[in-house]
């Protein structure tokens, strides 16, 4: 079984950016600890080689021609953003 | 108004004895009247209705050509793309969220003459199946407004159910358009994966969802589908395959048809009225000429674990654009990522946060092959077993959810008990295959209890028939909620 | 001490594919648009929008790997690879990882040491990110207070070249640097354009000592935009690592920029651990089926290598290793050349003299304009017919400069401009003879200096008669009939 600690709760959360409250923090780890606790199920299968299926079907090449069509108008693409300047989206200062 | 079915109202409005715009003002009516009771709608657009209904009554003056489904009004699931018109997945993080582009669908059916009306409650981003999950309110069973609608389509399912529109669209990526369609009684649609484009559905799991259609009737709803599916050069899974004419052999029944029955669904965790109803149906459909197999889907239990590990990982990758730098919700923070998370904390639902943490956990290093990869490779076997079954049998039949609607709240502190209301609608979604939900009876309490049908790969007209079929030898279909 | 440690360098290159439109949408990809003027749906991500792959994307990075040798796949696929940045709309790139297009190719370049072959690991497809203007003094990311995102450049079709561990100094890398591009120019794939960002470079290094089997921790440095800078900034790297390691200390796996101004190299720190970019299969996309055909198409279409057709021009044209090196700088210029040989060759006149004035009078003169050889005012064939004059006797070399001066003002045809200007030489034996009569006439006193001995007098004369021809006669002939008559009356 798996160990969700509070420790790799904190860890997924900073890879998925999101911050999460102390409450939230510890059920999440105990409701994930759960989760995958049933996902292990998936363990009592041998798959070896078995290939993978990302991808519900696979088709025919579907392709398109290298054409330019016309995009978007630029008011259109600015006019939800939360922060403009010089028609660019601007976010705040990027700490590497 | 309410007792008509797409199809005759669309007939009636082109024998012009009735206006596009009456029959457009009627179903607003009956939104105003009705909706406060079940909460099916998150945003109405009677301008955008009506000029659409008086569009049609326009051409229809002129003795112009209408489309397919002139003047029928339909309700839309706020996860397709309307252009300027709020689309938000029932999410904070998108509310007042105007796209500048059209979902293909919604050209779909406005190129058919179709009548929009509004925006219909789902679980947020698809993430549900009670829609508890919308971040604005929940929607109301209408047989029972102290029970959920199902979810994730469950404005849609709401929206049909009682009346107020006869036609909508909704997504299914675990059972969102056949869970719902079964706990309100309706019938919904989740075709072949491929045979409708994706483009301008916002993603909740790429490699599972597919738009499809609700309706009261097995009739209305291949109307629909004749009019949303096809090739579109937008979304490369999308197949060119000609789209033969659903309703054509719709009537042609069921002879010699053999019918699978996966023992597998029909043991533990299956509600008993629900066991009998789907029991009946099965000797309804033996009786209309079918023949009745039992076959097997070996890997049955494998497929809820599967599931909920392919499509968190794909949706931890499809909504980590939500991020407060082109649209949406921005909470103000001082630097990027403080923003970053900011915005994710505020705009997101614990579930859609629980989802995107299991995703983003079976896809990072060192767990990818114990989870995600190990959940694709199960993927595979679940196919085997459909292709194994489809040896046997032209259709395999099952029904579409473990229990009738159930109480709101009932479930919401337990996200496991939750998921296992999709178990007999997710193998479709792993497959690609399709699948239909149509009414077979009513529980004790007066709950609709739903029958599912899966059909080979890309043969949604066996499915069309064999549920045709089956409501032209029952009327549950026809019995309407009570609603003041 | 250095010459203890061996340096190994692998290259990653990132090459902007020439097509018209996006890899995923139709937008175009000019560069230098304004902000956000080249975008729609589709590249900035929003939702519920989906790729569609650029069916030219695919054919130029199966060129440009067939180019580089590589082994094309059946079939390869698309992945995602996720991380948070605000130039990345979608929050993820699509790429390529587990089965990249192409793999197991070679190049093979110049070294001092002779050919050299440096072994490519893979070729894939990926798409740009977008831009961003951070708002400080100098563009600094590190004092900006804010930054501005502009997702013109977001989708644009690249190609990623990665090299084995093959290059051993900074000069092999140049010359990998060199031959790469010389390759994408000659498959017409893409403008290899540095400042433009077209074509990007980051460096893989480590150290070891000599005989040591092992690879060294290595280092990747990034932000070097010219192949210049990235010569400095592996010789900078490989001293700073083998100082390093002499003083006790252990190389640090990390990445590093490269800061031209300063000369020097800083370690990006990153607070967070390594990126875990968790790659896996883009559900948007099907896999992509490359059919024999499609494969064969472009190898047809291949053209001669940089490499090959430098050999042939030496073998072919009698080139020196220099001059073959000149020609074949970029495709243009090789079929220039190639065209004004073959028509001189044909003409009889030779094509290592049509070199001469190519790679001399032309390429000087166009690059005092700033001019490529695809713009020059002079056409190929004219060149071989000023070479054919000049061979022929019918003008002087020195007459041939200022015909060659008005054709490149001009664009005319050189025999026009020799007949306007009354240019044609006097080769006519007859009254070359007529003239030298009169000069040896009208000089007795140089003309008796040479015969007592002075030789070298025959200069002045030869001089006086091509004044007297105004510069017309031609001088081969007035010289040999000047010696005939003069010797002729000891």
């Amino acid at each position: 079984m798996p160990e969700i600690t509070d420790k790799t709760v904190e860890k997924i959360a900073r890879l998925a950016n999101l911050q999460l409250a102390p409450d939230e923090s510890g059920r999440f780890s105990e409701q994930l600890e759960k989760i995958l606790g049933y996902m292990h199920k998936l363990n009592q299968l041998d798959t070896t080689n078995v290939p993978q299926t990302a991808q519900a079907r696979q088709g025919r090449n579907i392709w398109r021609a290298d054409v330019v069509v016309p995009g978007l108008e630029r008011e259109a693409v600015l006019a939800e953003a939360p922060d403009v300047q010089d028609y660019g989206f601007r976010v705040p200062r990027i700490i590497e | 108004m309410r007792e008509l079915s797409a199809k005759q109202i669309h007939e009636k409005i082109i024998a012009k004895e009735i206006t596009a715009t009456a029959v457009c003002e009627a179903a607003l009516q009956r939104i105003h009247s009705t909706d406060s009771q079940v909460k099916a709608f998150l945003a109405v657009d009677e301008q955008g209705a009506l000029a659409a209904a008086k569009a049609v009554d326009r051409k229809l003056a002129k003795n112009e050509p209408v489309g397919p489904l002139a003047g029928v009004p339909i309700a839309l699931k706020d996860n397709l793309c309307t252009k300027g018109f709020p689309t938000t997945c029932a999410s904070k993080i998108l509310a007042g969220w105007k796209p500048p582009y059209q979902a293909t669908v919604v050209e779909r059916v406005r190129a058919a003459d179709a009548v929009p009306v509004g925006k219909v409650n789902m679980d947020e981003f698809a993430m549900g199946s009670s829609c508890e999950n919308s971040a604005f309110f929940p929607s109301n069973n209408p047989w029972n407004q102290e029970c959920v609608s199902g979810g994730s389509s469950g404005g849609s399912a709401v929206a049909v159910a009682s009346g107020m529109v006869p036609l909508a669209l909704g997504s299914d990526t675990g059972g969102s358009i056949r869970q719902p369609a079964s706990l309100c009684g309706i019938v919904g649609i989740k075709p072949t994966y491929g045979r409708v484009s994706r483009y301008g559905l916002i993603a909740y799991a790429s490699s599972l969802d597919q738009i499809g259609p609700l309706a009261q009737s097995v009739e209305d709803a291949a109307m629909l589908l004749q009019v949303i599916a096809g090739c579109d050069q937008k979304d490369s899974t999308c197949t060119d395959m000609a789209v033969p004419n659903y309703t054509e052999q719709m009537q042609s029944g069921i002879k010699g048809l053999t019918i699978g029955l996966p023992q597998e669904y029909f043991s533990e965790g299956l509600d008993p009225e629900v066991k009998a109803a789907v029991e009946q149906a099965k000797q309804v459909l033996q009786d209309a000429g079918a023949r009745l197999v039992e076959v097997t889907l070996p890997h049955t239990e494998y497929s809820l674990a599967t599931y909920y590990l392919i499509a968190t990982a794909e949706a931890s990758s499809n909504l980590a654009r939500y991020d407060g730098v082109q649209y949406g919700l921005r909470a103000e923070a001082d630097n990027l990522i403080a923003m970053y998370k900011a915005t994710r904390a505020q705009g997101f639902g614990a579930e859609v946060k629980r989802r995107i943490m299991l995703g983003t956990y079976a896809l990072s290093a060192g767990y990818y092959d114990a989870y995600y990869k190990k959940a694709l490779q199960v993927r595979t076997l679940i196919q085997r077993d459909f292709t194994e079954a489809f040896n046997k049998c032209d259709i395999i039949l099952t029904p579409t959810s473990p229990t009738v609607a159930f109480r709101r709240g009932e479930k919401t502190e337990d996200p496991l008990a939750m998921y296992l209301s999709d178990i007999y609608t997710i193998s479709a979604n792993l497959t690609g295959l399709p699948g239909i939900s149509i009414p077979c009876g009513f529980n004790s309490e007066g709950l609709p209890i739903g029958l599912q049908l899966i059909g080979k790969v890309f043969d949604e007209q066996m499915l069309l028939r064999t549920a045709q079929t089956y409501q032209s030898h029952t009327d549950w279909h026809t019995k309407r909620p009570i609603l003041a | 001490m250095s010459q203890d440690y061996e340096i190994v360098i692998g290259l990653e290159v990132h090459v902007e594919l020439s097509t018209a439109s996006k890899i995923f949408c139709g937008c175009p990809t000019t560069f230098g648009a304004e902000p956000n003027t080249q975008v729609c749906p589709v590249c900035l991500g929003l939702p519920g929008t989906l790729p569609v792959l650029n069916q030219q994307v695919l054919t130029f990075a199966i060129r440009a790997a067939l180019a580089c040798n590589c082994q094309i796949a059946q079939h390869t696929k698309f992945d995602r690879k996720n991380y948070f940045y605000p130039d990345l709309p979608k929050a993820y790139q699509i790429s390529q990882y587990d089965m990249p297009l192409a793999e197991h190719g070679s190049i093979s370049i110049d070294t001092t040491q002779g050919e050299k072959s440096i072994g490519i690991t893979r070729v894939h497809l990926e798409e740009d990110a977008g831009k961003l203007v951070h708002q400080s003094q100098g563009g600094q990311i590190g004092t900006a207070a804010s930054s501005l995102a502009d997702y013109n450049r977001t989708g644009v079709p690249l190609i990623e070249i990665v090299s084995e561990p093959d290059l051993r100094s900074a000069d092999e890398a140049y010359a990998y640097l060199t031959a790469l591009k010389e390759i994408l120019l000659y498959t017409k794939v893409s403008d290899c354009n540095m400042e433009e960002g077209s074509l990007r470079c980051d460096a893989n290094i480590s150290v070891r000592p000599r005989g040591q089997e092992a690879l060294g921790t290595k280092a990747e440095l990034k932000n070097m935009n010219s192949f210049k800078n990235i010569r400095d900034a592996i010789e900078y790297e490989a001293k700073r690592q083998i100082r390093v390691l002499e003083e006790g200390g252990k190389v640090e796996q990390e990445t590093r920029l490269w800061d031209a101004d300063k000369g020097t190299s800083h370690s990006m720190r990153s607070k967070e651990e390594a990126h875990d970019y968790r790659y896996f299969p883009e559900p948007d996309l099907p896999v992509v089926y490359l059919s024999e055909k499609m494969i064969a198409d472009q190898q047809q279409q291949l053209p001669e290598m940089p490499q090959a057709r430098r050999h042939r021009f030496q073998k072919e044209y009698g080139l020196s290793e220099y001059d073959a090196g000149v020609c074949t700088m970029s495709p243009a210029m090789a079929e220039y050349f190639e065209d004004a040989a073959k028509k001189a060759v044909s003409a009889k006149v030779s094509a290592k003299t049509v070199c001469n004035w190519i790679t001399v009078e032309l390429q000087g003169k166009l690059k005092a304009d700033g001019k490529e050889i695809s713009n020059s005012p002079i056409a190929s064939g004219q060149m071989a017919e000023l070479t054919r004059l000049i061979e022929r006797g019918k003008i002087s070399g020195k007459m041939g400069k200022d015909v060659f001066a008005d054709m490149y003002v001009t664009g005319k045809d050189p025999e026009v401009i020799v007949q306007e200007k009354g240019l044609s030489q006097i080769s006519n034996s007859d009254e070359i003879l007529k003239m030298v009569a009169a000069i040896i006439a009208a000089n007795p006193n140089p003309v008796a200096e040479y015969k007592s001995g002075k030789t070298q007098t025959i200069g002045f004369l030869v001089g006086q008669v091509m004044k007297a021809s105004q510069g017309q006669a031609n001088p081969k002939l007035v010289n040999q009939i000047l010696r005939d008559c003069l010797d002729k009356n000891i």
